[in-house]
């Protein structure tokens, strides 16, 4: 269970370009949720995620996992309970390592990494089971330069790479916002498959109200650094985009702003 | 130009660029597999130097020397990690840090600007007096060299170094602390630098404080090289590092070239500094050439 308690967060205190980012929120999420994450530019979202993460020290409140307060533990700490894809495909995997090493790595993680050869054989048949379910063909790549593959490939091995030691956690930033349409599809429902196989529990940001409304089991609307809208359930079921336009005008006084949003 | 004692002087250029491939491969592993530019170089090749050749002057065996002058240059890669991760300096700056203030600690190792060791009162490993043997033994600790850092970066401790330097947000999210890896590739890198230095100075039968100076360009101009010219044939990594070797090697042999055609030892800083400049402009170029081609023909 992760607890989001009383989360502040003020970019550039006491400047002109002051921005609170994150303004008191609260959150609990359960064991196995599935969360999807909409709202406007700058609404707070991946600076959520980020402080989840440990990317910046938050300036108040407190950040529990399963009883743990991980508040003011550094990032490669955290690591060991969270998995994460990032916006750019570039962000989640070692470019010059190939397929296996960058396998390797994640297969390490929330472990001490020792003197010890680091791709061991049966290690390599896990990896190579776990990359036929992609269907994407990168079991007979395994050898090939993460970098030499395309941004969809990219992130469902960051996917795997992400739930391979199974986090308590598993953080997506928008990570199909850099994928053309028909690769966006393949990869959230990839997504899908190993969050649900997996019995993850997941908070997902998107820019698509369509795909935060079809999956997850609960759907979070951020506005000016809080929670505006928390639906789940059969309410999220019976959810349209045209609803959760009207509910966000009801709820913030404004009118939805996001040119990605609208133009979905 | 003598074609003669051109000729002549290659094995002597054999024998340095193996020695100052250990140096290279040192600069490798910052520059390349870390992504850092560390200029602590020039100062810890001179520390490797002085230590080692003060060590053998009070009496200590020649390969003990040489286990010294490795842990000394390791420490100074420390400090530079130290500024670097610790205390938040920019990487090129601590590494410059660094290598001014051993310049004093160099002259202290040993006590004035330069210190004679020679090879008939000492048993020195290398010596320019023997250079067939220099290479044997230059090429053997190449060798070994490599292997044990072959080992090495395929451990995970070696992968999580590699990860640091190709991509700190993913190493941080796979649960790697980047920072002690920083440091832990500034420390063996700037002890293999040491090591290259202690060897040098047996070589040469001396250590002087400035012998570093530069040495950071003759690293990456064998590195530079190296890739040009094996860049597309060798992808493992000893393989790699093997070509770091022959592009030192390679290296010597031009600067013995440049001096049978006329240029001074004083004018080679220069030559090194614009050959260096070249080669990493060189893809840069590239780039900027085709892409005007490609505007050209929209
Ligand atoms: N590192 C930073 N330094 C300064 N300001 C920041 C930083 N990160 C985020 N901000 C600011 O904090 C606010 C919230 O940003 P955040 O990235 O969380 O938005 P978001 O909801 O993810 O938006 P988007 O849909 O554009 O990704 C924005 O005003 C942003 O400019
Ligand atoms: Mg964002």
């Amino acid at each position: 269970m992760l607890i989001l308690e009383n989360v502040t967060k003020t970019f550039n205190r006491g400047t002109v370009n002051e921005k609170v980012a994150l303004d008191s929120l609260n959150l609990t999420i359960n064991d196995g949720e599935f969360v999807t994450v909409i709202g406007g530019n700058g609404s707070g979202k991946s600076t959520t995620l980020n402080a989840i993460a440990g990317v910046f020290p938050i300036d108040s409140g407190r950040i529990i996992l399963d009883g743990e307060d991980i508040t003011s533990l550094s990032e490669h700490k955290r690591a060991k309970y969270l998995g994460r894809v990032f916006q750019d495909p570039m962000t989640g995997t070692a470019g010059n390592m190939n397929i296996e090493e960058n396998l390797a790595l994640a297969d390490r993680r929330g472990k001490k990494r020792k003197l010890l050869w680091a791709i061991r054989q049966k290690d390599r048949e896990k990896y190579k089971e776990k990359l036929k379910e992609l269907g994407l063909g990168l079991e007979d790549r395994t050898e090939a330069k993460v970098g030499l593959l395309s941004g969809g490939q990219r992130q469902a091995l960051t996917l795997i790479m992400a739930s391979l030691q199974k986090p308590k956690l598993i953080l997506l930033d928008e990570h199909t916002a850099a994928l053309d349409p028909k690769t966006a599809q393949i990869v959230l429902t990839i997504s899908n498959k190993i969050i649900r196989e997996n019995n993850l529990t997941a908070l997902m940001v998107t820019h698509n109200m369509r795909d935060a409304i079809d999956y997850g089991d609960r759907l979070l609307m951020f506005h000016e650094g809080k929670i505006i809208l928390d639906i789940s359930g059969e309410e999220k079921k019976k959810l349209t985009v045209e609803a959760l336009l009207k509910a966000f005008e009801r709820v913030s006084g404004t009118e939805f702003t996001s040119d990605r949003d609208l133009l979905n | 130009m003598n074609i003669v004692s051109l000729i002549k002087s290659l094995p002597g250029a054999c024998s340095q660029g193996l020695i100052w491939g250990l140096l290279g491969i040192g600069v490798y592993i910052t520059f390349r597999v870390l992504d850092y530019s560390d200029m602590t170089v020039d100062g810890s090749m001179a520390t490797g130097a002085a230590v080692a050749v003060m060590a053998m002057l009070g009496g200590m065996n020649p390969y003990l020397a040489l286990l010294l002058a490795l842990i000394a240059g390791m420490a100074t890669g420390l400090i530079t990690g130290f500024l670097h991760t610790v205390l938040g300096i920019p990487a090129i700056l601590s590494g410059i840090l660094t290598q001014i203030g051993l310049y004093s600690i160099n002259m202290r190792i040993l006590g004035k600007s330069n210190q004679a060791i020679s090879v008939d009162k000492y048993d020195l490993i290398v010596s320019l007096r023997y250079i067939p043997s220099a290479i044997i033994v230059s090429l053997l600790f190449c060798i070994v060299i490599i292997a044990i850092l072959y080992w090495f970066f395929g451990t995970e401790v070696g992968h999580s170094i590699r990860a640091t330097g190709n991509n700190p947000n993913m190493a941080r999210a796979q649960g790697i602390n980047t920072n002690l890896n920083k440091v832990m590739g500034l420390t063996i890198s700037n002890g293999l630098v040491a090591l290259s230095g202690a060897l040098y100075a047996q070589y040469q039968g001396s250590a002087d404080v400035n012998m570093g100076r530069g040495a950071i360009v003759i690293g990456l101009a064998a590195i530079i090289m190296s890739e040009v010219i094996f860049g597309r044939i060798f992808h493992n990594f000893a393989l790699k590092l093997f070509a770091v070797v022959l592009g030192s090697i390679l290296y010597f042999m031009i600067i013995s070239l440049v001096l049978q055609l006329g240029l001074s030892t004083t004018d080679l800083k220069l030559f090194s500094a614009i050959v260096v400049a070249t080669f990493l402009a060189f893809p840069y170029l590239k780039k900027i050439i085709s892409e005007k081609r490609v505007r050209r023909t929209n």
